[in-house]
């Protein structure tokens, strides 16, 4: 073929196929094409499991309670005047924040820790802190709830050993609260402090030899090399966290179902109480699409971040 | 500005093995010292054991006249450049160099003085902005020595701090690291295990080996008075010849080298005095590819020809080297690019015997 004008064997009828064969070849070699088709199982269970019943669920929520006239934003309306909503989403904000506060906090501190820890021993210790985080979480907070239940409570028990009365652990509800943000803590601390512990895995040892020689004492390593090269890992696992805690059902659901007075609901637990129990699942849908605005607001944020960051250190 | 001294330092590390097996060293102020061997010699250990990244396991180090066994790297007052350069990422150029001074609490105007004046002396003034992510390799050690020199520290530490760069660019900064120690003369320990890089920078270089120093002296000592068998071989590129021999009487009372049954050649007689004790011993010859000439009749006292047949030959444009077998033992000489050698041939070589070396077969210890 040096010459560049030798035709395959088999004449012109063969060369016309290849030449045919070759463009569709061609079509499928191209890389997004390739790329495309190998992505459609999984575009299209999205599209199914969440793309369908998203809208579906905007759709539900402009209609009224029997489901048979266009309501408009009424839903939204009604919710906002209503003295219970109002407190489901400062419950929701305080339970979401806090507990994600909380777990980065503890996670970071045990990361570190175990971080410290030299070999085995570091294993054992990983293995048995991972514990409440492998335990189905309904499962776990039964437990929970036995030792907050008001007559055989396990805490209780041992307050009044001390000669310290009972507490009314889910009765009251400020304390039903921080029992609800106490075990999504206990629950997702674990989670943090995987994360972190890769991440400081991560940080080159170098670093600290460097910073060491520069001056820094232990605090400003931490400070000066641990937290910057750790930023995207935390903001990350902040936001995937501040997800899923807002969604929280379960802890609330079994906890407390809301109670007292409505002062432990969260958005998930008031949205089932609503649609599901109450029938109303228009009211439903509309309740569990406040959490949209918020999280798409929170999300934005911290990857414009974490995409500015990357672009730095990135090597 | 001060002296270094390392006082039978041993480190052993768990298991019981030992990196450093108690070395001696002093190193003068302003002086360059290169500690060089090859992987697994413990220079990296000592140097990090200076640094007081690595804890003594015994023995003592001292900067300065102060014993710092016990005094974290941040006090002693010491300036490291590792391989890696160990760069903040997310810092800026100024920042990185700055950083030591911040956390000394250095006042603004003073620290952005000595940043300026040290970017001004690495030529790295217009990078000052930028993230470390944004510097080629060569720009990232320039920083990294920057870091160092705005301390203005007792003592620069460097650790390999070459061996990520490219043949090129390694020669260039080898001659910048020369430079900025002519500049700002502190006293420097560097280890690197390129004996070139030793050879170029050193006042004195340091010969590790195995965890022990095999010899401390400057280059020329190095290479023209070699203390062992490793440190002949170490020092020199291409690497010395060794060729088993027996020390024999000569000719008119003198003493000759028996290599081979046709190789036999008289040893100067300036030497015969030295080498007198080892007559009839099995010992070991080790002579320079540089010594061995291609015989052009103009010999001078003390060089012998010899005909041996070509191997492999290598031009390198300024130089050839030929490559030979004598009775198994390779041999190499680096002789005139003018030469008419050719594989399978024989060549008629020169040896200059007065740069010979004769060394202990079991110890390596050159006599």
């Amino acid at each position: 073929m040096a010459d560049g004008t030798s035709v395959p064997i088999g004449g012109l009828a063969s060369a016309k196929s290849a030449g045919r064969k070759t463009a569709m070849q061609k079509f499928a070699q191209r890389r997004s094409t390739t790329g495309f088709l190998l992505c459609l199982p999984l575009i299209l269970l999205v599209a199914c499991f969440v793309v369908y019943p998203a809208f579906y669920a905007i759709y539900l929520s402009m209609l009224n309670k029997k489901m048979t006239a266009f309501v408009g934003l009424g839903n939204f309306q009604f919710l906002l005047k209503r003295h219970t909503f109002q407190l489901v989403i400062f419950q929701s904000c305080l339970f979401a924040i806090t507990a994600v506060v909380l777990k980065a906090l503890l996670g970071f501190t045990l990361a570190h820790l175990m971080h410290n820890i030299p070999g085995k021993n570091q294993k054992i210790w990983r293995g048995l802190l991972l514990v409440p985080w492998v335990i189905p979480l309904a499962l776990s907070t039964l437990t929970w709830w036995w030792m907050f239940d008001p007559s055989y409570s396990a805490f209780n028990w041992v307050l009044n050993q001390f000669g310290f009365a009972n507490v009314p652990w889910l009765g009251v509800g400020w304390i039903a609260r921080f029992c609800t943000i106490a075990v999504n803590v206990w629950y997702g601390t674990p989670f943090f402090m995987i994360m972190y512990l890769a991440a400081l895995k991560s940080v080159p040892e170098q670093l600290y030899e460097a910073s060491a020689i520069d001056g820094a004492n232990a605090v400003q390593k931490l400070f000066f090399v641990t937290l910057p090269m750790m930023r995207n890992i935390i903001s990350i696992t902040v936001l995937f966290s501040l997800i899923t805690t807002f969604a929280d059902f379960d802890i609330v659901r079994i906890l407390t179902a809301g109670g007292p007075q409505d002062m432990t609901h969260v958005f998930a637990t008031y949205a089932f109480q609503v649609g599901i129990q109450s029938g109303d699942i228009p009211l439903g849908a509309a309740d569990s699409l406040f959490m949209f605005p918020i999280l798409a607001f929170a999300a934005f944020f911290v990857l414009r971040g974490v995409t500015k960051r990357t672009k730095e250190i990135a090597a | 500005m001060a002296e270094v001294s390392v006082r039978k330092v041993v480190k052993e590390y768990e298991g019981g093995v030992q990196a450093v097996k108690g070395i001696d060293l002093d190193i003068a102020d302003h002086e360059f010292v290169v500690l060089v061997g090859p992987s697994g010699c413990g220079k990296s250990t000592t140097l990090r054991m200076i640094a007081g990244l690595e804890e003594i396991t015994s023995g003592e180090i001292w900067i300065g006249g102060d014993v710092v066994n016990d005094v974290p790297p941040r006090d002693r007052d010491i300036a490291m450049v590792f391989q890696n350069y160990a760069l903040y990422p997310h810092m800026s150029v100024f920042d990185n160099m700055a950083f030591g001074l911040k956390l000394r609490k250095f006042p603004k105007d003073e620290i952005k003085r000595r940043v300026d004046d040290a970017a001004r002396i690495l030529d790295i003034v217009p990078l000052l902005d930028r993230k470390p992510r944004a510097l080629s390799g060569g720009q990232r050690q320039r920083v990294a020595m920057g870091r160092a020199i705005v301390r203005n520290p007792k003592v620069f530490l460097f650790d390999e701090p070459l061996s990520n760069l490219d043949a090129k660019l390694r020669v260039q900064m080898r001659t910048e690291i020369k430079k900025v120690h002519q500049t700002i003369p502190t006293t420097t320990v560097y280890v690197t295990h390129d004996q070139i890089e030793a050879m170029t920078l050193a006042d004195r270089v340091v010969v590790m080996n195995g965890g022990v120093i095999e010899q401390v002296g400057t280059p020329q000592e190095l290479y023209h008075n070699p203390a062992s068998r490793f440190v002949a071989g170490f020092i020199g590129s291409p690497a010395m010849n060794f060729l088993p021999c027996r020390i024999q009487d000569g000719a008119n009372g003198g003493l000759a080298v028996r290599v081979t049954d046709s190789i036999i050649v008289p040893i100067p007689p300036a030497r015969v005095d030295r080498y007198g004790a080892y007559k009839g011993k099995e010992m070991v010859l080790g002579i320079r590819p540089e010594h061995l000439f291609e015989h052009r009749d103009h010999g001078k006292p003390g060089w012998t020809r010899v005909d041996l047949p070509v191997d492999v030959v290598e031009p390198m444009g300024m130089e050839t080297m030929v490559h030979f077998f004598v009775e198994g033992t390779p041999v190499c000489a680096r002789i005139d690019p003018a030469t008419h050698a050719a594989p399978g041939e024989m060549l008629p070589l020169t040896a200059d015997l007065n740069q010979m070396h004769l060394m202990l077969p079991d110890t390596g210890r050159v006599v």
